[in-house]
């Protein structure tokens, strides 16, 4: 007994410190891990696809007369990277980034503003209007309209 | 004094009591990673007990589900104060899949007030870390909220 006793103890002395230093020195993360999505606004066309296939739905996106409004509530977010496969703007991307503890649960609501030009039959939004589009003056009503000197119908 | 004292004492020594209420184990088995000797939060003071009424920190997993909430909102009581409240993975942060499930209440913080938030499905045993780490104020936390727009406001308006 006395004997594997010994041999245990070689064992663990053997190994030497085992635990990490994580807290103070950085993590290692495996390839292909997914952390926080990322979201790129510029390339973002507001389709809505991530909002359509989230799992928690977290991807709040509301239509607003000249823009798109999409908020992401990510503190229920499971990581899962469908968002970041179906964009077809390749906008989202899964990050490393997984230190995400807060004491504020607003610090993990992420919210961005798409302007956006108007459908002129509908009125509602659709992609990212270009300074070489024509200038859609139905959208232009109100606010917008009498800024640009035109008189509204 | 006392109230000086305790709060001296509270960052030494969290006692923790691990609530699951209604999670798939995931959160859990990061947890225990956690307290074993390879992460071992047990150098920040962090220890197991078995009874709430022991714990100075609970560490809730899960949605709360409605079988489990009469039980969890015991649970908070027996707790006694000063007491942190740790939401660990994103079903207790903000429900997960399930946060408009019939059968769930849909987080932590719609039952008790939550101190720290941990989102991951399950969190890293290195998030959780530092999650204890930022609540013991050594680490910086690293969220920020965002609020952006691309740039095409300034195209169309000319103030």
């Amino acid at each position: 007994m006395f004997r594997s006793k010994i041999k245990e103890a070689i064992i663990c002395l053997e190994a030497g410190r085992v635990t990490l230093a994580y807290p103070f020195a950085p993590a290692f993360i495996p390839k292909g891990f997914r952390g926080l999505p990322s979201v790129d606004i510029n390339r973002c066309v507001g389709c809505g696809g991530c909002a359509s296939v989230c799992p928690s739905s977290l991807v709040e996106i509301v239509d607003e007369p000249d823009r798109t409004t999409i908020t992401r509530y990510f503190e229920r977010c499971i990581y899962c990277g469908r968002c970041a496969d179906v964009c077809p703007e390749m906008a989202i991307e899964m990050t490393e980034r997984f230190e995400t503890a807060t004491n504020d649960i607003r610090d993990l609501h992420v919210v961005h503003h798409i302007y956006m030009a108007t459908c002129s039959r509908c009125g509602r939004c659709f992609s990212s209007q270009t300074p070489l589009d024509p200038p859609d003056y139905r959208s232009f009503k109100g606010t917008r309209l009498n800024r640009l000197g035109v008189e509204s119908t | 004094m006392m109230k000086k004292l305790f709060s001296k004492m509270l960052p030494k020594s969290l006692w923790v009591y691990h609530a699951n209420v209604g999670a798939c184990n995931g959160c859990d088995i990061e947890v225990i990673d956690v307290l074993t000797p390879y992460y071992d939060a047990e150098r920040f003071g962090i220890k197991l007990v078995g009874s709430p009424r022991h714990a100075d920190v609970l560490l809730v997993c899960g949605p709360v589900t409605m079988q489990v909430l009469p039980y969890f909102k015991r649970l908070c009581e027996a707790v006694p104060d000063p007491k942190l409240v740790f939401a660990i993975g994103s079903c207790a942060c903000g429900g997960g899949i399930w946060f408009d499930t019939y059968s769930v209440i849909g987080g932590v913080d719609k039952v008790i007030p939550v101190d720290f938030y941990i989102p991951g499905c399950p969190p890293r045993p290195e998030a959780i870390l530092h999650g204890v780490a930022v609540a013991l104020g050594l680490a910086p936390k690293k969220i920020a909220p965002i609020d952006a727009s691309d740039g095409f406001d300034t195209l169309h308006y000319s103030e």
